[in-house]
């Protein structure tokens, strides 16, 4: 075998099992297991003042019904603050049950445990709740101002955190600007929604003082360290495991959801497995959302549109709670400057608590907003200055001799955001003749002169991707030269037990379907991060190929010794290694695992002719197993990054506006992206593409419509609006590849590529057919119909 | 025959060829019953109000939800799941190879439900234009995908299965 | 989302239905399809006592029927019997058109015809063409028969006039007579979803020439809503007049809903234009249908 399987596309290992219903979600797990629901606060802000439980006690077939009071120690503290940071200055984390005042519609109040989900609702629905009800705040703009309402009754005021930065001199360089512009940007909130919602299942063992929980998260390494202090026991007696996961997108990656929580202490509780799977109805109150920022922003350029300085004073929503710090807005404000050389800029943003379910990354993580604004920025500059947004994008472009290119503030890994490599302009050439941008404007004069609305939208990108701290891999041949590798992150469909088997297929020369990857089980590998930030690949991949090739140099030393030859002599193809030009000199793979660990066995041919070669090894050295080596094929090997890689992409759209319904009709979508050297073609388009779904998606159809009273009022699938495939257009994909110079592979993340620009793609393309500015998302039909009627 | 809340009642449902007797009780739905009575785990609930399409079972060879479905409702009824599309023998179903062939599948939970609710359709697919076959799938969600290889897979099949039946190694 | 407990019928006649309905009343739910009712029952929005199970009913029919001046559907015809049936689509091309906007596939394999009926939601399209054809359900109790006139069906959203012991065993779709055409139009966001407005058009060509419009339309008020435009003869449906014409009916006669999908200017905007369209369709298949004698 000597087709290199990197850059290839692999058939994925994961599909025999999941097409064939033999996929293990959690809910798949434990069947026999009590099952729990929750009593969720019907309030967006209210003071409880009564909890009844004693309808859900009389009902057969329940097994506990428990509120704050039933918890001990650090169990009826809040829940962890996840990432601090020094301008948090006021966090605040929910209790796993709350205590006495609920900050959001969802926030649970009291679990009920029982034979089955149906009896647990039926308990769950017999439980009566007395409020007092609180003033709610939930418009963001509303919450920053001095006298509002207050999500939280011990503030007073609604901002827990706030961070400023600025790069070069801001104030000096807007004043000698020949151009001024101020315009505000709004972006609503968004939900993730994957298909399958979290759960979780767990088996706390009294006896043995040992806790096995199945969890349908995206950090399963950061569940099993937190629960082990929680619960105060051994971690090597915690674990978790992430089974197949139906999508995850950022929702799944934070610790704790007060499920994570409760769960496992229900089951040492009550000495039983207990299950929690969430329903579609919980996942809109219950699980985190994200989007919702409040842009004011100040552009400066020269006569030509070159953009000398840029300041944006913005608002966050963070939810009535603020587990994940600040990390969505400090993205939002790092990313913001895109591949635009912008040598003033300073950004302030200021994270505010909402009556409304709590905030945390979903795919983009703050990256949409930046992209949205600062390509609606673009494209208004060009309008304003009556050029071509295209022209204007290439006077700002950072060079190709510019690499690396400070970008002058802070990345959300706490460093400074420096790009590694890029090509914009070349990006963006591929992209406009691939679009056959001349045609398309073209084609758009033709439009207006019958009255036809066209339009044509850029949204242009750079994503920081690959973030440390590290991920690892733990690898090992076994006696049938197969290869297992256990990762400390967990995969919710990226592909990562092929990606992965990929990389480890050119390094020790065996197929790709011999390699078995387990993700995300922390028996098998406890060190890892989590899957989120677009990191999988670049630094998961990079521990893996440290791994593969730390297993390949021991393969050879050991092969060496029983071969007499020199390691640097061997070859590694189809399972076997073998002295080059002297083929017939070789031993299997799975001959060299067994050799390495020299025991007195010999089941079958191949292990009795290891044994023989075993001993000829032992005559090679002074010992059979010689200094510094240990038994086995086996290694753990770390990478961490000395910074994220930053890949880069730019996405262009035609819409037609319908003149009869104002209907948003997209007549063609076009990406190209960077995401430096691939690893599987077939699975990065098919992380953009299902990207650019959910980008459309949020775009023209997730609205999450909250009222003024807190409450969610299309919280069910018949009224968010996730697109069917006959919402999503055919989407032509086009890529460039810049390798990264700081890592091994060459590699950058690509897992939220697809979805960043969608807004802005959007919005400029809404923009240019209307001739009307789209500065709020997202858009829909009746917002058109309000432009261009007038509401009348 | 009436059964009260919290009874159960016999019931019969021939699931993938297979006669199954099952206790359940009126309310349980036909999703629930076939993942956990039955222990068929390959059917998922995404929704349980009839949208997403995860759950798409047969029901007596027509593609239907059973989170829509008490079970007590199909008493009698042939049911096929996702298990029941391979061969005996592990053959994969040639929408099966078409969905690996194609990357139809992501995270794989809506999977079974577009397999089930393609089985009609699939034999035509190539003919279709991409506007009718999009139609033709809509009213299921897929969160990972965005659909292009979910319909190139479904316009695949009949291929890879002409294929098979002239003898190629497919 | 798990529904409450509830105590399940299984009748295997229609005279069972009767008397469990007299008996049981307003306790009760009939569950036929179910695509309407079991979402209801899994979020809990409706906790029945009684589910009465119209499954398993011995010999009723599975297919529409013809009858003496309309096509009907029995209780257990699903919605995917009506789509594929030739009958309809010669009899009623109306319902046949409608049918490709009712959900999903999977939906219309359970769903029946009779629970759309029954089920009454204004922003639903069956109903909607059973007012624009005046068609009729037959209601049945153990006191007997009635039948009730499409215009008298649909009180209110969700809400139908029958008496808690009533059920409908059938539905009665008027054929189509040869100098007429129909047309259905609607937008929704997504494929399937409950459109924002719907309209289904039937235009009945006179022998002097001028057609005259009736409009049905959904998601434009409490219940479906059908209205009837002035003769037109054939320069004013080519024009401007037609346009002015539906303005006019759907400002007086419709009553839209503010929603988070809509606002009440944007429904009635919606209403003129597809309106017009639906009209303009249907003007032209009725020519058609007269010049060429009936499909």
């Amino acid at each position: 075998m000597t087709t290199q399987m990197f850059g290839q596309r692999v058939k994925r290992n994961e599909d025999p099992r999941l097409l064939t219903g033999k996929g293990r979600y959690v809910d798949d797990f434990e069947h026999g297991a009590a099952e729990v629901a929750f009593v969720r606060s019907e309030l967006a802000h209210a003071r409880i003042v009564d909890i009844d439980v004693s309808g859900a006690l009389d009902i057969d077939g329940v097994l506990g019904v428990y509120t704050h009071e039933d918890l001990e120690g650090d169990f009826a503290e809040p829940l962890p603050l996840l990432i601090p940071s020094p301008g948090l200055f006021a966090p605040k984390t929910q209790y796993a049950l709350a205590l006495d005042e609920v900050c959001y519609a969802g926030e649970i109040i009291v679990m009920v445990v029982a034979r089955d989900r149906y009896i647990a609702e039926d308990a769950a629905g017999a439980i009566r709740v007395e409020y007092e009800a609180l003033p709610v705040v939930t418009d963001l703009e509303a919450a920053v101002k001095p006298g509002s309402p207050v999500a939280h009754s011990d503030m007073d005021d609604n901002i827990n955190g706030r961070v400023t930065e600025e790069k070069g001199d801001v104030d000096t360089a807007m004043a000698a600007a020949s151009h001024v512009f101020q315009w505000r940007f709004t972006m609503e909130r968004a939900a993730a929604m994957p298909m399958e919602g979290r759960g979780i299942v767990a088996l706390y063992d009294k006896g043995e003082d040992s806790l096995l929980l199945y969890d349908s998260t995206q950090a399963p390494t950061g569940v099993r360290g937190g629960l082990a202090l929680l619960f105060g026991l051994d971690p090597d007696r915690v674990h978790v495991i992430a089974p197949d996961i139906g999508g995850g997108f950022g929702m799944k990656v934070i610790q704790f959801y007060p499920e994570e929580v409760l769960v496992p202490w229900a089951s040492r509780h009550l000495g039983v497995p207990v299950k929690w799977t969430e329903d579609r109805r919980e996942d809109f109150i219950g699980s985190n959302h994200e989007r919702g920022q409040v842009h004011d922003v100040r552009v400066g350029t020269d006569d030509e549109g070159r953009i000398l300085a840029m300041e944006t004073t913005f608002l966050n929503d963070a939810g009535a709670y603020c587990s994940y710090g600040l990390i969505i807005p400090i993205i939002t404000a790092a990313q913001m400057q895109g591949p635009y050389k912008i040598e003033n800029f300073r950004y302030e943003f200021r994270n505010l608590f909402t009556n409304k379910v709590p905030t945390s990354p979903y795919r983009g993580a703050g990256r949409p907003h930046a992209v949205y604004v600062m390509e609606r920025v673009i494209d208004k500059v060009a309008r304003e200055l009556s050029f071509d947004p295209v022209d204007v994008r290439r006077r700002n472009f950072i060079a190709p001799n510019e690499f690396p290119y400070d970008v002058g503030v802070t990345f959300q890994d706490g460093g400074p955001t420096v790009y590694d490599s890029g090509e914009y302009q070349r990006g963006f050439d591929v992209l406009l003749e691939a679009l056959d941008y001349r045609g398309w404007r073209e084609r758009q004069r033709e439009a207006r002169a019958e009255d036809r609305r066209l339009g044509i939208g850029i949204g242009y990108y750079v994503e920081g991707t690959g973030i440390g701290p590290y991920e690892g891999a733990a690898m090992k041949v076994l006696a049938d030269g197969s290869v297992t590798v256990a990762l400390g992150f967990s995969s919710q469909g990226q592909g990562h037990e092929t990606v992965f088997a990929q990389i480890v297929a050119d390094e020790l020369g065996v197929a790709v379907d011999k390699i078995k990857v387990t993700a995300g089980d922390t028996r098998r590998m406890g060190y890892g991060v989590g899957t989120f930030a677009s990191r999988s690949a670049v630094v998961g991949g990079n521990a893996v190929f440290k791994a593969a090739r730390e297993i390949r140099k021991q393969a050879a030393e050991v092969a060496a010794r029983s071969l007499e030859v020199a390691p640097e002599d061997l070859v590694f193809e189809d399972g076997v290694i073998s002295v080059t030009g002297a083929p017939d000199l070789s031993v299997t793979l799975g001959q060299a695992a067994l050799i390495s660990n020299p025991l007195r066995y010999a089941f079958g041919e191949e292990s009795q002719q290891a044994v023989l070669l075993a001993q000829k090894a032992y005559a090679q050295s002074d010992r059979p197993l010689p200094e510094g080596m240990h038994p086995g094929l086996e290694a753990a090997e770390f990478y961490s990054p000395t910074s994220g890689v930053f890949a880069f992409g730019a996405h262009a759209a035609v819409v037609e506006i319908d003149s009869d319904t104002c209907n948003i009709q997209i007549l063609r979508y076009i990406v190209m992206h960077d995401c430096g050297a691939v690893i599987n073609p077939m699975i990065v388009e098919g992380q953009i593409l299902g990207g650019v779904a959910q980008g459309i998606g949020g775009a023209l159809y997730e609205r999450l419509a909250y009222d003024d009273d807190g409450q969610i009022q299309n919280a069910s699938f018949m009224d968010f609006l996730i697109p069917y495939a006959t919402e999503i257009p055919v989407v032509e994909l086009h890529h460039t590849e810049t390798k990264s110079p700081l890592n091994p592979l060459g590699i950058k993340g690509v897992g939220e590529a697809g979805t960043i620009p969608g807004a802005a793609v959007i919005a400029n393309a809404v923009s240019d057919a209307l001739d009307h500015p789209i500065d709020s998302m997202p858009i829909s039909p009746l917002d058109v119909f309000e432009i261009l009627h007038g509401g009348a | 025959m009436a059964v009260a809340p919290g009874d159960s009642t016999r019931i019969e449902l021939t699931v993938n060829g297979v006669a199954h007797q099952v206790d359940v009780e009126a309310r349980w739905l036909l999703s629930d019953v076939l993942r956990h009575e039955i222990g068929l785990t390959g059917t998922h609930v995404g929704c349980e109000h009839g949208v997403c399409g995860c759950c798409t079972v047969l029901i007596e060879g027509q593609p239907a939800r059973s989170c829509l479905t008490l079970a007590v409702q199909v008493d009698g009824a042939e049911v096929t799941t996702v298990e029941g599309l391979a061969e005996p023998n592990g053959d994969l179903h040639p929408l099966q190879e078409s969905f690996m062939t194609h990357h139809g599948l992501q995270c794989g939970y809506c999977t079974p439900g577009f397999l089930m609710s393609a089985l009609p359709i699939y034999e035509q697919a190539a003919n279709m234009s991409d506007e009718a076959l999009r139609k033709a799938i809509s009213g299921q969600l897929c969160r990972c995908t965005g659909y292009a290889g979910i319909l190139d897979a479904i316009r695949g099949a009949a291929a890879i299965e002409d294929a098979r039946t002239r003898g190629d190694d497919v | 989302m798990k529904p409450a407990p509830f105590t399940y019928h299984r009748p295997s006649t229609r005279p069972d239905v009767d008397a469990l309905l007299t008996e049981l009343g307003a306790e009760a739910k009939i569950l036929a399809g179910g695509q309407s009712l079991i979402p209801i029952l899994n979020m809990r929005l409706s906790s029945p006592a009684n589910l009465i199970d119209l499954n398993h009913l011995d010999g009723e029919p599975t297919q529409p029927q013809p009858a003496e001046g309309h096509v009907c559907s029995g209780p257990l015809v699903r919605q995917s019997a009506v789509e594929r049936s030739e009958l309809v689509g010669e009899r009623v091309p109306l319902l046949a058109e409608a049918m490709d906007y009712v959900a999903h596939p999977a939906i219309r394999n359970r769903g029946t015809i009779t629970g759309s009926i029954a089920h009454a939601d204004p922003a639903a399209e069956l109903p909607a063409v059973l007012t624009l054809l005046r068609g009729e359900v037959v209601a049945r109790s153990s006191a007997g028969h009635r039948v009730i006139a499409a215009a008298d069906l649909f009180a209110g959203p969700l809400e139908n006039t029958l008496s808690d012991t009533e059920w409908i065993e059938e539905v009665r779709w008027p054929v189509a007579a040869p100098n007429e055409g129909f047309s259905f139009a609607e937008f929704a966001r997504r494929s399937g979803d409950y459109a924002l407005c719907g309209v289904a058009a039937g235009a009945c060509r006179g022998a002097d020439g001028t057609t005259t419009i009736a409009l049905g339309y959904l998601s434009m008020g409490d219940a479906p809503v059908r209205i009837e435009l002035p003769p037109l003869d054939e320069s004013a449906l080519e024009s401007a007049e037609l346009e002015h014409a539906v303005g006019e009916v759907v400002e007086r006669d419709l009553d839209p809903v503010d929603d988070i999908h809509a606002t009440r200017a944007f429904r009635a905007h919606l209403a003129r234009r597809l309106g017009v369209r639906a009209a303009r369709c249907a003007a032209a298949r009725a020519v058609d249908r007269h010049v060429g004698g009936g499909a």
